[in-house]
């Protein structure tokens, strides 16, 4: 017969003065397998533990529950309490008798008897409890940054410099990602590769940090301390120790039919090429599609004029695979599709751009030199109009727009009207917007310095229209401030697009299991308290992939990503929640349901040799990853043969409890 | 005329939530026949919801919408404003009665060339 | 229907730990009342309801059960709720076959934050269950008695 103690706290008088906890503890010294019951005031203290502590020693208990406040509240507490007196801590139950008991109710007698019921029900379960030891397993002391802008700089270099190895993957041939393509940035108007490059160049020497650029994370599998990721290093057709990234092969190509990705496709590049002028690692690529070598097996003058013979046509694709303990997600974001707004003839006139390409065009190293020309004519515009909101805080289709805020067009808007009446100040601004949101530090003084320094023409309403007559734009839109349809002549029209996911962000959260939302956007473990992990144990956000958000919030994102990432790397054990599932094998059919329900990929399946009473031989089973598991259960009602339980939480412990209350 | 048609009646007969609208103006931006109204697509959304039913029933711009739909294409949020343009359009022929046939009259109109879906939309019309 | 004043519905509610738990506390924190008749059974996720824990209670004579768990898209475990809100879909179409009236069975979602709307929806789930009166005991075929 199991000895079970029962401690029944007063809280003061947070339970004592509702429930009557002499009447609780007395009438469950009747329960059978109770060898002690009494109460105290305050279990939680240091005088109750220490009563708790005695009682374990001198009864000998197998078991205690406690009748207090919310698991949720100390359950940790009685757990070490237990441990500290040699009791394993999985042999303690809590009957929550006062957040669901004396607070809630007023009649002292129905209080008692349902503490008194609550009491019978954790003592029916502690019965069926069994000692659980949590497991261990090992840290690999190097992390993963999946994406090269940024996000994926800062926290590689915050974590590198705490000591750990990183390596950075990036799919594009350098780091730098969207920053690299901007002008200015707000509210600063300092030049984003001023600020940028020196960070890429700090990640390309770091010892801990390795650079793979060109490269994809394949597959990961694995689990927090111990992922294994396949990566694959695209073949640049160009071997990075010999080139010296002097460019001569870039401006010999014949090929010029590649759209210059870095310029948003405003311009063309060669087939070789080096994506722009501080590109990180600073190597020419070969883009074979475009290649005249790879089309007809001729030309290769890169080849012929390359002086240190860098250039391998038949370079391959590459397979890295490494071990991590950790995982940052720093995928990212692109603009979306400015094509799918018709009313804006985003398709119909060059002159109509997006965001992102006026940052080109305005660039000094873009397409224009940093003059702002009409990309249709190359003439100088003297009539901008700027609308605000394309694509975003769409509802009515999720295919062209975003429910959401992007949160950053407002600002970049701003910015571009104000640079664009300082360098040119003939040149008349409007911005049609709906709301102007600038909740950031020295945003609003920004967005008020367009206006009343620089003279931007703030309309509130929206276009309805643009269609091209001649060489002008004709926007009609609503002036909803002062009533009236606005008809104005443009020269060109600046989309504020959307911003959405990176495209391959979708894949790597599969990957990863971690999880995202509808706009794939990853979730984070708790909206305002985890802000920076993904639910999925070793896998932490940094940057846009998580969010909308502006360079200063991406940083300190990616700053907060590292310090998690630190933290867990400077662990050299981990130790897992015990509360896991597990299959007997006895009773396992092979069916395979629970490794399909399972939001972790916990479970595999294996052939194993079984030994029962009515069994022996080989089967396939199932077996659960207990450093995997987090212990949700969707397995144990999955399996059609019961096989799989959940220590903690099993079948019979909460089949006692139901017995127990419906008595 | 009698006051007694309310935010309810307008939104019952179109369908239309006006408390999706963000009042961005796209709406009014999109009219092709914006000079001409009096009250504007985005103020009749503002309008219903504030239950100025009257003031919209009594106005020439309800006989101005062109029915073109560019509003509600256009609509980031799906509010259809020429939806409400056409059920205070509707409340007022109720309310005048001025419907000048009803559904039983239907069947002697009819030839073989009229579309099905006339008919169809003539029974929905004529029919109370 | 006559009801028997010293009759006391059972009612079992199964919360899960991470959202309806912590709602339950914080309806308890925010002293909003709800009959004593309601009991809670804490379990990892709402998936890990097993039927059979609601076909136990029923044999053992409870008069209602509920269970809570995170709002859609809210699961501390991704998608658990979704399984649970299957698998009682299933269940409850089951009972209602099985003679246990549907208004008995219910599944709401409460979120940690959502301390007044557990109270309420104990309020009404225990209101409607002491209305239906005593429920009839599901019978255990492997059972002799009765």
């Amino acid at each position: 017969m199991q000895k079970i103690g029962v401690f029944v706290c007063w809280c003061g008088s947070n339970i004592a003065a509702t429930v009557d906890v002499k009447a609780v503890a007395n009438a469950l010294r009747s329960e059978p397998g109770v060898v002690f019951s009494t109460e105290y005031q305050y279990m939680c203290s240091e005088n109750g533990q220490n009563l708790i502590k005695d009682t374990i020693r001198d009864y000998k208990l197998d078991g205690i529950v406690i009748c207090s406040c919310s698991p949720r509240m100390h359950e940790a507490t009685f757990r070490k309490t237990a441990l500290a007196a040699g009791l394993n801590p999985y042999m303690v139950e809590i009957a929550n008798i006062r957040e669901q008991v004396s607070w809630i109710h007023k009649d002292m007698t129905e209080a008692t008897d349902k503490a008194i019921v609550l009491g019978r029900a954790a003592i029916a379960k502690v019965k069926k409890n069994a000692p659980l030891t949590a497991g261990t397993s090992p840290v690999t002391k190097r992390a993963l940054v999946i994406g090269g802008g940024i996000a994926g700089i800062q926290t590689a270099l915050d974590v590198a410099d705490a000591g750990y190895e990183v390596d950075i993957v990036e799919k594009s041939p350098t780091i730098g990602g969207r920053m690299a393509q901007l002008d200015k940035t707000f509210p600063t108007l300092d030049c984003a590769a001023c600020i940028l490059t020196p960070k890429m160049v700090e990640a390309n020497q770091h010892e801990n940090i390795n650079l793979l650029t060109y490269s994809e994370v394949e597959s990961v599998s694995g689990f927090v301390g111990s992922f294994k990721a396949k990566i694959r290093k695209k073949a640049r057709f160009v071997d990075e120790v010999k080139c010296t990234g002097c460019g001569v092969c870039t401006e010999k190509c014949p090929s010029r039919k590649g759209l210059n990705e870095f310029n948003m496709g405003l311009n063309t590049r060669g087939a070789v090429y080096i994506p722009f002028a501080q590109a990180v690692p600073n190597k020419a690529v070969i883009d074979a599609s475009n290649c005249i070598h790879f089309r007809t097996g001729k030309c290769g003058i890169c080849e012929k004029n390359c002086s240190a013979g860098a250039i391998k046509f038949d370079q391959q694709d590459e397979i890295i695979e490494r071990d991590y303990g950790a995982i940052v997600v720093a995928t990212g974001f692109k603009p979306i599709d400015a094509s799918a707004f018709d009313e804006y003839a985003y398709n119909q006139s060059k002159d109509v751009v997006t965001s992102l390409e006026f940052e080109r065009l305005m660039n000094a190293a873009g397409p224009t030199k940093g003059t702002l020309l009409r990309p249709s004519d190359g003439e100088h515009p003297h009539e901008i109009v700027f609308i605000q909101c394309v694509g975003s805080r769409c509802s009515r289709d999720a295919s062209k727009g975003k429910e959401y805020c992007s949160k950053i067009c407002c600002m970049y808007t701003a910015k571009h009207a104000m640079l664009v009446r300082e360098k040119y100040p003939d040149t008349k601004v409007h911005v049609f917007y709906i709301d102007v949101r600038t909740p950031g530090k020295n945003f609003d003084e920004f967005y008020r310095r367009a206006v009343e320094q620089y003279g931007v023409d703030y309309i509130k309403g929206m276009v309805g229209k643009v269609t091209v007559e001649g060489k002008k734009l004709r926007v009609q839109g609503s002036d909803l401030i002062s009533n009236e349809q606005v008809h104005i002549d443009a020269d060109m029209v600046v989309l504020a697009t959307a911003i959405e996911p990176d495209p391959t962000a979708r894949s790597i959260g599969t990957m990863l299991t971690a999880s995202m939302d509808t706009n794939d956007f990853f979730t984070e473990a708790h909206p305002k308290l985890r802000p920076v992990e993904s639910p999925t144990a070793g896998i932490f956000l940094s940057g846009v992939c998580q969010g909308p958000k502006d360079i200063p919030e991406t940083v300190s994102q990616a700053g907060a990503a590292a310090s998690k990432v630190i933290g867990l790397l400077s662990k050299n054990e981990l130790v897992g929640n015990p509360c896991v599932a597990h299959a007997n094998e006895l009773l396992c059919n092979g069916c395979s349901q629970c490794e399909r329900v399972c939001p972790y990929g916990a479970i595999t399946y294996v052939e194993k040799e079984v030994r029962g009473p009515e069994f022996r031989g080989t089967k396939r089973v199932a077996v659960v990853n207990e450093a995997v598991c987090q212990g949700c259960g969707a397995c144990t009602v999955t399996c059609p043969s019961t096989a799989m339980d959940l220590k903690g939480f099993s079948n019979n412990q909460i089949m006692a409890e139901v017995d127990a209350i419906c008595r | 005329m009698a006051a007694n048609v309310t935010t309810e009646d307008i939104l019952r007969i179109s369908g239309v939530n006006p408390r999706k609208c963000m009042k961005c103006g796209k709406c009014s931006g999109t009219c092709p026949a914006y000079d001409e109204m009096e009250y504007h697509p985005h103020q009749f959304v503002y309008m219903v919801e504030r239950g100025q039913i009257d003031k919209l029933m009594q106005s020439k711009s309800i006989y101005r919408c062109l029915t073109c739909f560019a509003c509600l294409e256009r609509c980031p949020r799906n509010v259809e404003p020429a939806k409400l343009i056409e059920a205070v359009r509707l409340a007022v022929i109720r309310q005048q009665g001025m419907n000048h046939m009803t559904e039983n009259d239907i069947p002697a109109l009819l030839d073989d060339k009229l579309p099905q879906q006339a008919i169809v939309s003539a029974m929905r019309k004529y029919k109370k | 229907m006559s009801v028997n004043t010293e009759w006391k519905p059972k009612i079992v509610a199964f919360c899960c730990n991470w959202c309806s738990y912590a709602g339950a506390d914080l309806a308890g924190s925010s002293r909003l009342s709800y009959p004593a008749d309601v009991k809670i059974i804490r379990i990892p996720c709402s998936c890990r309801l097993n039927p059979l824990f609601i076909l136990r209670a029923f044999q053992r004579g409870a008069d209602g059960v509920i269970l809570c768990g995170c709002h859609p898209g809210d699961c501390h475990y991704s998608t658990g709720n979704y399984y649970a809100r299957r698998r009682m879909t299933l269940l409850f179409s089951m009972l209602s076959y099985l003679g246990i009236d549907s208004r008995r069975t219910r599944v709401e979602w409460v979120s940690a934050a959502e301390g007044p709307k557990f109270a309420a929806t104990m309020n009404d789930f225990a209101k409607t269950i002491t209305e239906l009166g005593e429920n009839v005991k599901l019978g255990d075929l492997r059972c002799k008695e009765n």
